[in-house]
């Protein structure tokens, strides 16, 4: 596959957290690109900082957070603008949510407001991002619920979200996303809180939307499975750092970092029968305010070299393939 | 931290070692009303009421249960799988008696052959036999009593039964139990918020095994859970089921663990057993349209082996309202293979194995025997 253009460029991205306890360092150093029209899924177990990740993107990151360093580059018709320097609530950064990057949440509910019709807050949205009356808005509007699958759109536009089932809001507030044809879609947990059935068709939905729209995708998940469905490549994060980032055909057949690995060992998988041997990782998460010296991994980790995990954070070492690992065990001297 | 490691990798021998419960796994094989079975569940039923209006007048009722049937073999695992509100809870709860069943028969034996009719029973005569039953809930955050101590937590069962009275007593006991779910026994000053999800569903289990039950109900108990921490629960409690004989009524929605723990699986919807077998069979072969759509459904990493990518089935609708139940068949609103009868005909639960004297497998629908669905798995490559 030829690469598409350069669409969105992290670099080095810090954000943290200040309050009494001390600082946290919720995302702590990570990059990665996409491309028009790619698909990034980014996995990690719970407090890692994929939602963070997502909120500096868009520049919604809660007060007492900051971003302290790095870059995200937004690139649009030959231009660049490095999101990090805009105000946060200035006009450039509104335009571009919702308009060029757009995103769904875990729980719906929380996209909308309970006390207007779904259909006037997604042509609100419209209106917002596209000159258009509002009639037209409205008729984009029935179109989009349409295409994410509503069943009689032209009714469902003007019932309210909390009247619709769970699969249902689901669609509503993809559709809200998509309605000014946004470039690049975050999803985070976008299946989490719903039914396994409702979320094959969510999965199915997004995949048919992103082929047909040619828009590119982060998906932010724990679930692995659900990644390997939707998305070109993964990038796996752990207390902040990204510490592994390839292409999702490789990452799932030759993981590298021993996290990679013991997170794909944890999981029974659906067709191994009975006998399958868990081999789960010892320990847990520690707490993000004492996080370990080192390799932050390293209280956990099986292959633990003392002396040099504990000691040294390990640097992000370039395999082949756009394979990226940060673990000592890769270290070429 | 480094306790926890040991922990793994005591759990990690154990799984080694854990072919005791394959000497159980034949006993799914015995039919009901066997002395063998732990647990037999007879047409129960659980109807809430929906009441609306100023006088709260009831305006229709919430078939959450609807004549479900199943018996649960001594030193085996049952899973209840199904979608959100299929009534997976409801009917473990109704088991335990920890709400009133509106209907049905439950059967309890203790391990030396006492039988007691649970639905029956009377109140204090409830208390105690539900000392043979355990239960584990989902959430591993508020199931435990924040102002307790971890000794108050698990030894309150003791306590409250009056069955230890010395402290020096409980505390050894407390200490035993929480060396049975692998945590250190110096934790047991602490308050619960000192540990993590993992650590408090550890101690959720100690407790549900506090007074040596027979049998015990699992809710979901490793869903909120993180995904490395998942696996050391679902390895600690198969390592249990072995060590101390136990017996699960194990309620998922996740047909991965289903697959990992259980040995017979009863597929739930809207209410009702759609069908009910050892877990390969219906894993490799589903009978009911709605098992082999759930088996499709759920994402697999592709790990490049070959052969595992599926056909993918896409149901349309949402999962029937438990309310307003469909007429005929409850399925077939969603159904690829509806026909005129299922819209108005409701098919009955049959036994597919029973004639030709293998095991039993029970599905409820009207061309059980017609269809050719497809499963997951080896069996299929
Ligand atoms: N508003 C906030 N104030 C303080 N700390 C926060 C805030 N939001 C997030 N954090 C912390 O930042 C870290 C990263 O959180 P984040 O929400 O990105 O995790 P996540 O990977 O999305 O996890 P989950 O899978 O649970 O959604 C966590 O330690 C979290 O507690
Ligand atoms: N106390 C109650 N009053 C009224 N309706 C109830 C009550 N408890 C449960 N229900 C209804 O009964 C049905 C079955 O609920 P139940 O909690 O057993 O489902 P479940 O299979 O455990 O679902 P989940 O996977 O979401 O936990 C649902 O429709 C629910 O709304
Ligand atoms: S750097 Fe060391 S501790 Fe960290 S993952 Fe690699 S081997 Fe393990
Ligand atoms: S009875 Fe009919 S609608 Fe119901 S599951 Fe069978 S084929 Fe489908
Ligand atoms: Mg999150
Ligand atoms: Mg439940």
């Amino acid at each position: 596959m030829s690469q598409t253009p350069l669409l969105l460029s992290v670099d080095n991205l810090a954000t943290h957290f200040f309050s009494q306890e001390g600082i946290l360092e919720a995302v702590d150093g990570v990059s990665f690109d996409i491309h028009a029209g790619e698909a990034l899924g980014i996995a990690g177990e719970s407090g890692c900082g994929k939602s963070v990740t997502a909120q500096s993107i868009l520049r919604i990151v809660p007060k007492n957070g900051k971003i302290v360093t790095g870059a995200i580059n937004l690139f649009q018709n030959g231009d660049s603008v490095d999101l990090v320097q805009l105000d946060d609530r200035g006009q450039q950064i509104r335009q571009i949510r919702g308009g060029e990057i757009a995103m769904v949440f875990q729980e719906p509910m929380a996209a909308f407001s309970m006390v207007y019709t779904i259909g006037n807050q997604i042509t609100e949205v419209i209106r917002l991002h596209q000159e258009c009356s509002q009639n037209e808005a409205r008729e984009r509007a029935v179109e989009m619920l349409r295409r994410v699958g509503m069943p009689q759109p032209e009714q469902t536009i003007d019932a309210y979200p909390f009247a619709l089932s769970g699969g249902m809001r689901q669609r509503a507030m993809i559709a809200m996303a998509l309605s000014c044809h946004p470039a690049l879609l975050i999803a985070d947990e976008p299946t989490t809180a719903v039914d396994v059935t409702i979320q094959a068709q969510v999965l199915e939905l997004m995949k048919d939307l992103q082929r047909d729209m040619g828009m590119a995708l982060i998906v932010i998940t724990h679930d692995l499975a659900v990644i390997s469905e939707l998305c070109d490549r993964v990038m796996i994060m752990y207390l902040g750092k990204d510490v592994e980032s390839a292409p999702a055909d490789v990452i799932f057949r030759d993981p590298k970092h021993p996290y990679t690995v013991g997170l794909l060992r944890s999981v029974p998988e659906l067709g191994e029968g009975h006998t399958q041997e868990l081999d789960p990782i010892s320990g847990s998460v520690p707490s993000p305010y004492r996080r370990p010296t080192g390799c932050p991994f390293h209280p956990r980790c099986p292959e633990f070299i003392p002396d040099v995990c504990d000691v040294d954070l390990p640097p992000q070492i370039e395999l082949a393939g756009g394979h990226r690992v940060r673990c000592h065990l890769y270290v070429q001297d | 931290m480094a306790q926890a490691d040991a922990a793994a990798n005591n759990l990690n021998a154990g799984t080694d070692a854990s072919s005791p419960s394959s000497s159980h796994r034949q006993a799914g094989v015995s039919r009901a009303s066997s002395a063998d079975n732990v647990l037999e569940v007879t047409d129960l039923r659980k109807y809430f009421p929906i009441l609306r209006g100023f006088f709260r007048r009831q305006v229709g009722e919430v078939k959450a249960v609807d004549e479900v049937s199943f018996h649960v073999a001594r030193g085996e695992t049952l899973a209840l799988v199904g979608e959100s509100g299929c009534g997976k809870t409801t009917t473990g709860r109704c088991v335990m008696r920890a709400i009133e069943p509106s209907g049905g028969s439950v059967l309890f034996r203790k391990r030396d052959g006492e039988e007691f009719d649970i639905t029956t029973l009377a109140k204090q005569d409830l208390r105690s036999v539900q000392q043979y039953m355990g239960m584990i809930f989902q959430d591993p955050f508020s199931s435990l009593n924040p102002r307790l101590t971890v000794l108050e937590i698990i030894g309150e069962p003791f306590i409250t039964r009056r069955l230890i009275t010395k402290r020096r007593e409980l505390e050894e006991k407390v200490a035993q139990l929480l060396r049975s779910v692998r945590l250190d026994p110096t934790y047991m000053r602490r308050y619960p918020h000192a540990f993590s999800g993992g650590q408090r569903q550890r101690i959720a289990i100690a407790r549900a095994l506090a007074l040596d039950p027979d049998f015990v109900v699992a809710d979901e108990p490793v869903s909120a859970l993180d995904v490395s921490v998942q696996a050391q629960i679902l390895s600690l409690l198969k390592v249990l089921q072995s060590e101390l004989h136990l017996t699960y009524l194990f309620i998922t929605h996740n047909l991965s663990v289903v697959e990992y723990l259980s040995d017979r699986v009863s597929v739930m919807y809207v209410g009702q057993i759609v069908e009910l077998g050892r877990t390969e069979s219906i894993f490799s072969r589903p009978r009911h349209p709605y098992t082999e759509a759930l088996l499709s459904a759920v994402p697999v990493v592709e790990t490049g082996k070959a052969g595992r990518r599926r056909e993918r089935i896409i149901l349309e609708g949402d999962v029937a309202d438990p309310s307003n139940v469909p007429t005929g068949c409850t399925f077939h609103p969603r159904c690829p293979y509806v026909q005129d009868i299922c819209r108005e005909e409701e098919p009955q639960l049959i036994d597919l194995a029973g004639a030709n004297g293998s095991q039993p497998h029970l599905v409820r629908c009207h061309f059980a025997d017609d269809l050719d669905l497809q499963g997951v798995g080896n069996a299929l490559q």
